[in-house]
This record gives structure tokens, sequence and C-alpha cells, in this order.
């Protein structure tokens, strides 16, 4: 269960350039609830899950994952308990190190290896049957560099390494936005599967009006650092993206031609 | 055979300082200037504790003190954010002062008719040469430590440091202290070039402060050099590489001074002209590549 009481965070405070990037947002998510978030750039999206993974402090407020504040956390420790994927592919592998020896390091979440091996033969086979599930053929590459495969490919492995040991929470920052559509599909079929198969709390940015409508329990719209929408589970059931313009037009008493204004 | 034997001798001794430079450069991915000062470090513990007749403890505090100098470092770059670069050189001017103090305020000691590891092996095999013998005695070392490091490099967190210089976002989003990756690493690297300190120190009987100028670009050398043979594989290539790399450095040092190509004090610009030359060929190769594609889009034209 993951909790954000009354964020705010201020970048350039005190200066002309000052930016109110999250405005005393609010946010509950319960366990296994798969939410989708939309807002046009700027709105806070990504400071949000910068935030909640601690690559910063919040000015005000407090984070709360299971019952615990982690709003203090460093990054890394928070990482034990949260998956994340970016939407550049690049950033969720190291490309010198083999696919097996990524996977390695992304299983270190579960155990504190020090000076034991990094890889061990029963690990070596799980990983391969883990990749083997996503019928890409990457099973048979354990040991290619990761910097040798496609973009979609690098972002299943970094998928794969990002729930190896299931987190409590997920983070996916538009983690298909990078690749072209037949592979943004392919990945995110996988996405929907391990999200349900392991039942994981998920939040996903996403700047597909039409997929985060479609996916997951529950939309949120972010919007000058805030929630202007929180569409629940029986409001979402028919919306189309003409509903959600319209109720957006409608709150901001300003017309927009099509979701090109918004969304660009 | 004298020019075999000491570039066997230099190559594998220094070798072992290589196999630092080769951590910090290829595998963080960080010209570490700290080498610059505990590669003398290393010298100084050594030669004092030497001279005290602790020669073997000398060798052990020489890894201490490169440790030390290392992790120091690291804790610059990652505890107060200095430049990777500037933390280095912070260091490395530090240390001198320190190195001088070691040496009681002195530039050089003088090693001659003092107990070394070298003296004690050469008592211990009466009927081999003595050349030899310093060979069998550097090289042992030398294997030793790139078996060690291999075997590390294997581990669960030698792993995490080679993840390190590669992508650190990648690291800390599995959990990982990259500050302590880097500081380990560092010292790790810096334990190995102290070492190869000390036993120069009793290798040449002879302490000097300054024998550490140049020592980074010397090394990059050697790990070009290396590489250009092996390529880049694996790690455990890439130790066996930066230390035939230092071999084959110092023979060509040897042959070019030996038949007066140049005087010995021209190698340490050998060594720049080697860094830069293997530097710049990628370079060179990609515009000589972009020529070639202008002139055929003329000829289409």
């Amino acid at each position: 269960m993951l909790e954000v009481k009354n964020a705010v965070k201020v970048f350039a405070a005190g200066t002309p350039n000052e930016f109110k990037a999250l405005n005393g947002l609010n946010l509950k998510l319960e366990d296994g609830e798969f939410v989708t978030i939309i807002g046009s750039n700027g709105a806070g999206k990504s400071t949000l899950f910068n935030a909640i993974c601690g690559n910063f402090w919040l000015d005000k407020g407090h984070i709360i994952l299971d019952g615990e504040d982690i709003s203090y956390k460093s990054e890394h420790k928070r990482a034990r308990r949260i998956g994340r994927i970016f939407q550049d592919p690049m950033k969720g592998t190291a490309p010198h190190l083999t696919i097996e020896e990524n996977l390695a390091l992304a299983y270190s979440r579960s155990k504190r290896g020090g000076l034991a091996p990094a890889i061990t033969k029963s690990e070596r086979q799980m990983f391969r049957d883990a990749l083997a599930d996503f019928d890409m053929g990457l099973e048979d590459r354990m040991n290619t560099k990761v910097g040798l495969l496609s973009g979609g490919q690098r972002q299943v492995v970094t998928l794969l390494m990002a729930t190896l040991v299931p987190p409590r929470l997920l983070l996916l920052d538009e983690h298909t936005a990078a690749l072209d559509p037949a592979t943004a599909e392919k990945v995110m079929e996988i996405t929907k599967r391990i999200v349900e198969r392991e039942n994981l709390t998920t939040l996903m940015i996403t700047h597909n009006v039409k997929s985060a409508l479609e996916t997951g329990d529950r939309t949120i719209m972010l919007d000058a650092g805030d929630i202007i929408f929180d569409i629940g589970k029986e409001e979402r059931i028919g919306m189309t993206v003409e509903d959600l313009m319209k109720k957006y037009s409608n709150k901001k008493h300003e017309e927009f031609d099509n979701d090109r204004a918004i969304f660009s | 055979m004298t020019i075999l034997y000491s570039s066997l001798q230099l190559g594998l001794l220094y070798g072992i300082m290589v196999l630092g430079i080769y951590i910090s450069f290829r595998i963080l991915d960080i010209p570490d200037l700290t080498t610059e000062g505990s590669f003398a470090f290393g010298v100084a513990v050594s030669a004092v504790m030497a001279k005290a007749g602790h020669p073997y403890l000398g060798l052990l505090l020489s890894i201490v003190a490169g440790i030390a100098a290392g992790c120091f470092t690291g804790l610059l770059q990652t505890k107060l954010k200095i430049h990777p670069i500037l933390a280095g050189i912070i260091t490395m001017s530090g240390l001198y002062s320190i190195n001088l103090g070691v040496m009681h305020n002195s530039p050089n000691l003088t090693l001659l008719n003092t107990r070394t590891i070298f003296t004690d092996f050469r008592n211990l095999m009466p009927g081999v040469d003595k050349e030899i013998v310093k060979i069998i005695i550097i090289a042992v070392i030398a294997i030793a430590v790139v078996v060690l490091l291999s075997l590390f490099f294997k581990s669960h967190f030698g792993l995490c440091i080679r993840a390190t210089g590669d992508n650190q976002d990648m690291l800390s989003a599995s959990s990982v202290n990259v500050n302590i990756t880097k500081i380990a690493a560092l010292g790790l690297g810096n334990a190995c070039i102290a070492l190869s300190g000390g036993l120069t120190a009793q290798y040449q009987s002879f302490a000097d402060v300054n024998s550490s100028v140049g020592m980074l670009v010397v090394g990059l050398a050697s790990v070009i050099i290396g590489e250009a043979i092996f390529g880049k594989r694996s790690v455990t290539l890439g130790f066996i590489s930066a230390i035939v790399g230092s071999i084959i450095y110092r023979a060509i040092i040897a042959v070019t001074t030996r038949y007066n190509i140049f005087p010995s004090y021209m190698f340490k610009l050998v060594a720049a002209v080697i860094v830069i030359a293997a530097l710049a060929i990628p370079v060179i190769k990609e515009s000589v590549r972009k020529a070639k594609i202008k002139r055929g889009g003329h000829k289409d034209a």
C-alpha cells in the first residue's frame, strides 16, 4: 500500500524560475491496485515518481509504503521494495554486462551476496526460465552483452529485472514510449501479465490516453502538480478519450481542439 | 638477455600497478590520479619498514596505505561530491607531504645492505641466478594478485563494482549503494598500485618520493597496449592483458634505450604518445570513414 500525503516540491525556489512541480498532492493506492497516470509535460508525473523513489526529498509531505514512512530514506534503500522502469531502454540495464549478469544484479535485492559467487547454477536456470516465459528468444542469449540488444529487448530485460523479486511497488515511467508500436504492445502485454500474476501495486505514466483508460483499475490526471481527476472503476468503464477531454476542458474552463494541445 | 630479464622484472613489477589502473580506468571508468601519490606512498612505507627490519610487514602496510589513499579519494568523490579528477589530484597533492613525512623529510632513502624480500629469497635459493630469483618472486606475486582479482570480480560484490562504471542509475535502482562500490573499487585499485610501489622500493633497494610522477600515463599506456593484443573481453582477460601490456611497454622502453633510439629520460613521453595515439585512433578512423562517404556522395551527384 502506498500513500503520498500533501506532497510539495518546488524547484529553483526563490528565483524568478521558481517552479512548483508538486503542489500538495495526495494519493493513496491499495494493495494490488494498478493506477495509470496521465497529464501534460510539467504536470508533475515524473517528479512524483522521483519523489517516491528518493531521487530527492520532498519539501513538504510524506511518502508511506506499507505503513512505513520512507520520506527520508536513501534511494538504494527504497529500491529494495520499489521497482522502476524508465522510458529510455538504455537506463535500466548495464550495457557491458551480459543479460545474465544484469539479472543477477537485480536479483541481489532478495539477498546480500558479498563475496559469494555472483550467479549460482540454480539462479542461472531460474533466469533462463523467467526469460523463456516472454517468448522472445532471449533465453538463448544469456551471455550476450545487453548493449547489443534492441531497445525492446532491453526493455523486456529491464522489466524482468524490476519484477524478478516482486517489488511492493512498481513504477512504470512511459516504459513503452520509445518502442515501435508492435514492440510497445508486446512489452505492455508482458507488463500486464506480470502485474496480474504477482498482484503488484503499480503506477504507470503514459501519454497514450486510450491505453491509460484501458489499462489497470483506475486513472488519475495530473495538472500543475496536483491530481485534477481521479477516475475510479465504474466511471472509467466505457469512457472514451473524448469523454475525458470534455471533462478536462470543462474543469479548466478552456477549450481545446484536440488532445494534441494538452498532451504534446 | 639483460633486456629480456629487465623487461620481465619491471613489466611484472609495474604490471601490478597497471592492474590497479585497469580497475579505476576500465572497470570504474575514472582516470584516477590518486595513483600519482599512492604509488610513492607504497614506496615510502615499504622502504621505511624494510629499513627497520620488517620487509614483509612493509609490503603488507603498503597495501593498507594504498587502500587508505584510494578510499580517501572515494570519500571525496562520493560523500563530498568532488569531481573525480579533482578528488584524485587533491589526494595526490596531500600524499606528497605524507610521503615525505613517512620518509622522515628526506626525498630519498637507500636500502643497500638492508634485508628485503629479494635478498631473503636469494639466500633461500643459492644455486639460482639472482635475476631469475627476482623474476620468480615478482611473477608469483603478480599471478597471485591476478587470480585474487579475477575471483573477486566474479563475486557478487565484484559484479556490483563492474556495474558501477557501466550504469550507476541501474545499480542504485537494484538497491546497491553506489557510494560503497566506488569507494571499495578505488581502495582496491590503489592497494595494487601501492603494493607495486612497495615491491619496487625493495627491488631497487631505493626509495624516491618522486617515483610516482607520470605513473598514471605509464599505466594507461600499458592497459592500451594490452588491449591492442587481447581486445576487450572478459575482466579476467583484461587483468592478464594489463600485465602483458606492462611487460611489452617495458620491453619497448628497454629496446629503444639500449639501441640509443632515444635516451632513457624519454620513457614517460613515449607513454604519453602511446596514450594519445590509442585514444586518437577511433577518432581518426571515424573521420576517414566520413571523408569516404563524402567523396562517394560527390561521385553519385
